[in-house]
């Protein structure tokens, strides 16, 4: 047995040893995030659709351009902020798993509480958002944004934003719970009595998903 | 049985740079993003059509830069083996035919509007008149209706 994988290529699919070296749980979690970018990719798809079918869209420059708590125009400020929270949050998902490739509960826990602490202040920052387009009459069915040339806009402008950053919200939520079971599995030592920090992992994957998605959905909406 | 074969996988797992390249990636990803936010600020001040285009463009490119950096280090794809890598980026790259095919019906559909549907494009050129110019300032705190 021993003899064959010695030799000069290591041949992963004559069986014996897992072709791909990850374990089970963690290549399924793969193939879900797959399968999820498959879902946002099309709604991605089809909002791109929708706006190459449409004359003129409104400048994202002129729409996001406020900053609670600050007067003034602000274009992307706001939205600078959330980007950077996401991905610091992303950073702390890498140290907690980081941590638990050295089987250091306390890191663990202390990178956990921080990713949590980002996801929550991503939330609440789009909550302040949607209810200040709310209030400058955005809404699924309803668009108040002119074109950037001043022409004529449709709603779909609004319900494709709602709608796909309401998704990636929703992920972001399911992420945090996520990741709040895993700070309770952390310190109620499973982790430890297992031997191993590999749901850590998974749930890591899931939340770098999370920001690896809101780059696309940031770059859509808000850039171009 | 399941606990050799995890614990097996856990021990010969090639762990990759570790904090250094966690940092060195970190600020990779800051920088992309500034450069990002710079871009598309600078559409704010822009008009002519081609260089938004090339704008957009380069914008892009950045966000596919970014995205490699997610899923190659912080999602660790980079350091697994060939075989995995493939199993998962093969089936992703029917997303080139998926952009290349709607995106060019969607501009067909638009032409097709434009040439045949004389209200849609009356319609769409029309300046839209906006709504609360003046109630904009006193309600700018995104408080509770």
């Amino acid at each position: 047995m021993a003899t064959t994988t010695a030799t000069t290529a290591t041949k992963y699919w004559s069986g014996g040893k897992s072709p791909f070296n990850v374990e089970y749980g963690k290549l399924m979690m793969w193939y879900f995030l797959m399968s999820d970018a498959f879902t946002f990719g099309a709604f991605l798809i089809s909002y791109g659709t929708t706006r190459f079918a449409t004359n003129g869209w409104p400048n994202p420059n002129h729409v996001f351009n406020s900053f609670p708590g600050i007067q003034g125009n602000l274009p992307l400020l706001f939205v600078s902020l959330m980007t950077f929270i996401l991905i610091l949050s992303s950073v702390t998902m890498v140290l907690a798993v980081h941590e638990g490739h050295n089987m250091n509960k306390s890191g663990v826990a202390k990178y956990l509480i921080l990713t949590i602490l980002g996801g929550l202040a991503f939330l609440g920052c789009q909550a302040l958002e949607w209810t200040h387009l709310h209030h400058e009459g955005a809404w699924w069915g309803r668009n108040p944004f002119p074109n950037a040339d001043g022409s004529t806009s449709t709603t779909n402008f609004a319900n494709f934003f709602f709608t796909i950053t309401g998704f990636h919200g929703f992920h972001v939520f399911s992420g945090v719970i996520i990741n709040i079971i895993m700070l309770i599995m952390t310190l109620k030592d499973k982790f430890e009595q297992r031997g191993h920090y590999l749901m850590i992992e998974k749930a890591g994957l899931y939340w770098h998903f999370v920001d690896l998605v809101w780059v696309f959905v940031f770059t859509c909406f808000y850039l171009i | 049985m399941e606990q050799i074969t995890t614990a097996a996988i856990h021990h010969d797992k090639n762990v990759g740079g570790g904090r250094k390249e966690i940092f060195r990636v970190t600020i990779i990803l800051s920088v992309l993003t500034i450069i990002e936010l710079a871009l598309g600020f600078s559409m704010y001040y822009i008009t002519n059509v081609l260089t938004i285009h090339f704008i957009k463009g380069v914008i892009i490119i950045l966000m596919l830069a970014k995205a490699f950096y997610i899923v190659g280090y912080f999602m660790h794809l980079k350091h697994e083996l060939k075989n995995m890598i493939m199993t998962i980026v093969v089936p992703l790259l029917l997303f080139v035919w998926f952009i290349l095919a709607f995106l060019t019906d969607g501009s067909s559909f638009n032409n097709l509007k434009n040439r045949y549907d004389g209200y849609y494009k009356e319609h769409m050129s029309q300046p839209m008149q906006k709504k609360e110019e003046t109630k904009e300032e006193p309600e700018k705190k995104g408080t509770a209706d």
